[in-house]
């Protein structure tokens, strides 16, 4: 894979409910400062533009349509659209790359997800003849996995905790949070369950929100004359949707897609990975082969903040800005997407 | 550079308005799996998996393509879902053939469908969101008024309509895929149907159908060894623009004219109507085909409805750039997919395996598909040769 360079990014507050904002409106701000520290003018400045969206969270077909809108398209520009978290758009966008057929594009993914109830809209990802009329949800089905990690010795209640505890500790130092805080592991123990085993904290909060990305060839980057951060490796795999056809306490399509991407071939300073559940952190930190010397979720990951369809891309933002900022070195960035940790993507990003 | 890219395998289900006899796991699997005997191959060949469909809500799932991953054979592979309105189908094998071209992938399979059976598109469509104006009554109601404004301004005999009617609906009869199989309708017959969106009558507009389509795009050394002819992939283009904006040409949308200038850019075509042997152009409505003539540059502006009356699109007319020689849209609409179907039949057409509608030895053919408010457009040009 040729070297992407990973130029800007840029992710609006996670928020409870955004209230009269509309989509637009979230992706609006994040789109015009993501070129703006390029210096670009408009969307019409980059070769390619892709976005991740769901229309269940707006409640509407073709909910994603209004956000051209935000692009001011007008010149027709090329643009496409993933029904899956942005780090997929990403994907599509490097493809486009890869293959010459664009040197630069722009992301972007949103999700206003407090009008509707989002564990339970997210039963509908189910087998629609079996499992979705039985309005299973999300967090139902990530405390049938905690229960199995639990059971089978791989984890315990105050390692769960001491991943919370970690989360709110680091997302003070991240002005976008919305849950942060000193907590202990004791405290977190305390509070009830709310989904045995799962305890409210456990879980992701749901958040409005939107992020936008742009990325270019490394020769477009350095035409620009901004800093970047190198996109060295991303590979996505996905899993059976039937949970009984998995062992749920690993997560063999993240292994391989980190192996796939090149996670292994040299020190991992940080990690962001898309845990949206505690549990599952210790999951995919061990599918993802990282040892005890990297720094997770150094924002608070997603226990802090989760914007649906935009999260996976923040993870690697994150990554990226850290990366720019002399932060770190080489960073590993992780999003999933479905029940359970069904599909999973993984990025290594290194220093220019 | 992008590595070449051929299509080497396509798949279709028959397309009728219930497939009561499979679920949409049965439907998805039934076209995949054509699509690996066609090209000889089996689930094992396959790199990754690209998925499209129009909105979720068609159905009534979130992401279906997550629950799709066991009838695709794609556990521990790769998995991408598509979703940019009615161009997706299009856009979908665009977007697969991207996975080739940029020579990370070897060989791919990519599935389109819609099961409409299962919920109900038109009311789907039909739901009000703040400050947006409402779409009353599904696509028929958008697209009406834009067509009034087309006939208006070209001053159209209102038989080109009912022309383009009654000619897809022959050349669907020419194709045992088709879902609508009308070998005996008239001019008369379609004039005397029901009008539902003034101008459009019943048997002017496309069919709800049940539907899945499905194509192994390989790169150039597997294309190679592949059984039957490849349909080498000569161009790709996709457009946007927002659904209004001050000034916006509704009736020939820019995005349309600005896409099919890449693609044939790319592909060599200075002249389309001598150029192509054929196309399978987005046609759900009828009047939309003397519309794209003139976006796609096929006919001058204004005069698309008079190519449309003289029988330069139909195959019966032996006309010289015979359009929707399977009977396009207007023949089968399983929405997710249609893009995708135009896209197929190109090739189907180049590699000479089109049955009973093959236009006679052709070399170059144009797959179309547009979406939203006619402002996302997806555009290939397939060819019997690489270049």
């Amino acid at each position: 894979m040729r070297d992407i360079a990973i130029v800007s990014f840029v992710q609006s507050d996670c928020v409870r409910d955004a209230g009269a904002r509309n989509e637009v409106e979230l992706i609006m701000p994040v789109v015009r400062k993501v070129l703006d520290n390029v210096g670009l003018e408009s969307a019409q400045n980059v070769d390619f533009t892709c976005s991740g969206s769901c229309d269940y969270l707006q409640g509407a077909a073709f909910a994603f349509v209004l956000g051209v809108d935000a692009l001011g398209a007008v010149p027709p520009i090329k643009e496409s659209h993933v029904e899956m978290d942005a780090a997929w758009a990403l994907y599509e966008a490097v493809l486009k790359i890869q293959s010459g057929q664009a040197e630069s594009a722009l992301l972007y993914g949103f999700g206003k997800s407090s009008p509707g109830e989002l564990p339970i809209v997210l039963s509908q990802q189910l087998d629609p003849y079996y499992l979705a009329p039985l309005w299973l949800d999300t967090v139902s089905s990530a405390a049938l996995q905690a229960r199995a990690m639990l059971d089978s010795g791989e984890i315990t209640e105050r390692e769960m905790a001491e991943v919370v505890a970690r989360s709110r500790k680091n997302a003070k130092s991240n002005p976008h949070a919305q849950l942060k805080g000193d907590v202990s592991a004791d405290e977190l123990l305390n509070e009830p369950t709310y989904l045995s085993p799962l305890r409210k904290h456990d879980c992701c909060p749901v958040s409005d929100g939107a992020c936008a990305m742009v990325i270019a060839t490394v020769e477009q980057a350095k035409k620009w004359g901004k800093p970047y951060a190198v996109l060295k490796g991303i590979d996505h795999r996905i899993e059976s949707a039937h949970f009984g056809a998995r062992d749920l306490t690993k997560s063999p399509s993240t292994e391989a897609a980190a192996k796939a991407a090149g996670v292994a071939n040299g020190p991992v300073d940080i990690a962001e990975i898309y845990a949206p559940f505690s549990h599952q952190e210790i999951i995919l930190k061990k599918a993802l082969g990282l040892g005890d010397d990297t720094v997770i979720n150094p924002s608070g990951g997603v226990l802090a903040g989760n914007l649906m369809m935009a999260s996976g891309l923040s993870r690697i933002g994150e990554v990226a800005m850290r990366i720019i900022n002399g932060e770190c070195k080489r960073g590993v960035a992780h999003a999933t997407s479905g029940h359970a940790l069904q599909q999973n993507l993984v990025a290594v990003l290194e220093g220019a | 550079m992008a590595e070449l890219a051929a299509v080497v395998g396509i798949g279709q289900t028959k397309y009728q308005t219930k497939h009561k006899d499979v679920s949409i796991a049965g439907l998805v699997r039934d076209a995949a799996f054509k699509a690996l005997q066609d090209a000889e191959l089996t689930w094992d060949d396959i790199d990754a998996v690209i998925v499209g469909k129009a909105p979720d809500m068609f159905e009534g799932m979130v992401m279906p393509e997550l629950y799709l991953t066991d009838a695709l054979g794609c556990n521990g592979k790769p998995m991408l879902r598509v979703h940019t309105a009615g161009s997706v189908g299009g856009s979908t094998a665009i977007v697969a053939a991207s996975y080739v071209q940029s020579g990370m992938f070897k060989r791919i399979l990519t599935v389109t469908y819609e099961k409409q059976s299962e919920s109900n598109a038109m009311w789907a469509l039909s739901n009000a969101q703040p400050f947006s104006p409402h779409l009353n009554a599904g696509a028929g109601g958008f697209f009406a008024p834009i067509i009034r404004e087309y006939m208006r301004r070209t001053k159209a005999s209102p038989e080109a309509g009912i022309k383009v009617a009654v000619k897809d609906r022959l050349h669907g009869a020419r194709n045992p895929l088709a879902h609508l199989q009308l070998p005996n309708i008239t001019m008369k017959e379609v004039e005397e149907s029901p009008m539902l969106w003034e101008p459009l009558r019943f048997l002017e507009s496309c069919p709800s159908s049940d539907g899945a389509c499905a194509l192994v795009i390989s790169n150039e050394e597997l294309a190679k060894q592949s059984p039957k002819k490849p349909a080498w992939i000569r161009g790709t283009a996709m457009r946007s623009e927002p659904t209004m904006y001050a000034g916006r040409e509704e009736v020939s949308p820019r995005a349309g004219i600005d896409c099919a200038k890449d693609v044939y850019a790319q592909a060599g075509v200075t002249n389309p109507r001598k150029d192509f042997d054929c196309a399978e152009v987005y046609v759900p409505f009828s009047w939309y085909e003397p519309m794209w003539l003139e976006n796609l540059g096929f006919a001058e502006k204004g005069e698309g409805w008079k190519m449309t009356l003289e029988g330069a699109t139909s195959l019966d007319d032996n006309g010289d750039i015979p359009w929707n020689c399977s009977g396009g849209v207007l023949s089968s609409n399983p929405i997710g997919a249609s893009g995708m179907i135009r896209f197929a039949e190109a090739a189907r057409q180049v590699r000479g395996d089109a049955g009973d509608h093959q236009v006679d030895g052709a070399k170059l053919a144009l797959g179309h598909a547009y979406g939203g408010g006619a402002q996302f457009f997806a555009m290939w040009v397939v060819g019997s040769e690489k270049a």
